[in-house]
């Protein structure tokens, strides 16, 4: 049950993940953490952030992450190949119109239409792990004293850098884990 | 192509390898995926990459497993597409199962939990980045309807909660439709 419950969820995934990279974040999200409560959000933005860290797509990473964490190997397996098997279809059917009717208006239009849904489900994927980030687990308040200023340091000088110097992701998550992990060790000590 | 245990390690092994070192998801893997497939092994011609990508690009699901299935059975058919979506697949499923089995032991490790935790403001920042370029394309664009498309969107997910499935589904039909009408009346709304 548990292994059809998780193959139907990365089925899902793999069947309205548009776009590539961080597109698919907020399906997962409502898939592991809202609907079926798999991971805490606190786990999911763990999972974002290895993910960022290491080579292969987010969703396969995340298939297997979530599927070893539930169900083990079998687990795993399963969740990935409930991600991929939509694309098998979809990508070769497609592929097989294309080469009969090699004019694709609707399928632009398709695109033009998910482009601008992709950056808005993006943006709110981001503004719930930036809440949790700021205020913790009690969610956002008005009572700007709760936030936590060493995170919003981070954030806004890691946003100033990719911004101007275009530098890797991977460099600024690094030197954040490195700058933000030295620096909540020596809070904890004070 | 000749469909011998040769070219089938071949195909394995370069989509493995890829795969395997290959940060920063789909369009990255997309132009190396040319020059090894294009200018080094002369598999493909450069038409024909540039349809694969487009394909890839275009259809749900990871960009790199969507052109590595097309890739794999246009050069020897469905168990050349079968191979490379293992190689393609195989080491984000080992290296996230591995991750996966020592996360549980590390996580309240207090180094790893500071670090994770100043990393999380950085993933934030990389996520907002992201919004950033792809939002102020669509704006810089002009064209109303994307503008709404993602403003609504907005609304709808983040503040009214509405199932995300819909959403994609209802934004993709519309654009469809409007391409539909477009190539109709000459207009370009989408």
């Amino acid at each position: 049950m548990l292994y059809l419950q998780l193959f139907w969820s990365f089925f899902q995934i793999g069947l309205l993940g548009f776009g590539g990279g961080l597109a698919v974040m907020p399906l997962i999200q409502y898939q592991v953490v809202d609907k079926h409560g798999w991971l805490s959000l606190q786990q999911f933005t763990d999972l974002i952030t290895i993910s960022e860290m290491t080579p292969g797509p987010i969703a396969i990473n995340s298939a297997t992450f979530v599927g070893t964490q539930i169900g083990g190997l079998g687990g795993a397996l399963v969740a990935t190949l409930g991600c991929i098997l939509p694309s098998c279809v979809i990508v070769l059917t497609l592929a097989w119109l294309y080469g009969k009717y090699s004019d694709m208006a609707v399928i632009k239009g398709v695109l033009g239409g998910l482009r601008p849904t992709v950056v808005a489900l993006i943006l709110s994927a981001g503004l719930s792990i930036l809440i949790l980030s700021l205020f913790g687990h009690e969610g956002f308040s008005w009572n700007f004293a709760s936030v936590d200023l060493l995170a919003a340091a981070v954030f806004v000088t890691g946003l100033v850098i990719l911004r101007k110097y275009r530098t890797s992701p991977i460099l600024v998550m690094l030197g954040s884990g490195v700058i933000g992990g030295a620096g909540y060790l020596l809070l904890e000590r004070v | 192509m000749k469909k011998n245990a040769a070219n089938y390690f071949k195909l394995f092994k370069s989509t493995f390898l890829l795969s395997a070192f290959t940060f920063g998801g789909g369009f990255v893997i997309i132009s190396l995926m040319k020059k090894k497939f294009v200018d080094t092994l002369g598999w493909l011609t450069e038409e024909e990459m540039l349809d694969i990508a487009a394909i890839a690009q275009s259809t749900p699901g990871a960009i790199a497993v969507n052109a590595s299935i097309l890739l794999g059975w246009r050069l020897m058919g469905p168990v050349g597409a079968l191979v490379s979506i293992l190689g393609t697949i195989i080491p984000p499923l080992v290296l996230l199962s591995l991750i996966s089995l020592v996360y549980e032991a590390f996580r309240d490790n207090v180094v790893v939990s500071a670090v994770l935790k100043g990393m999380m403001a950085g993933v934030c920042a990389v996520i907002f980045d992201v919004v950033i370029t792809m939002g102020s394309k669509i704006i810089k664009n002009k064209k109303i309807l994307p503008i709404i498309i993602m403003v609504g969107a907005f609304a709808a997910y983040f503040i009214l909660k509405v199932n995300i499935g819909y959403i994609i589904l209802f934004c993709a039909t519309l654009g469809a439709l409007t391409s539909v009408y477009d190539k109709k009346t000459g207009k370009e709304h989408i």
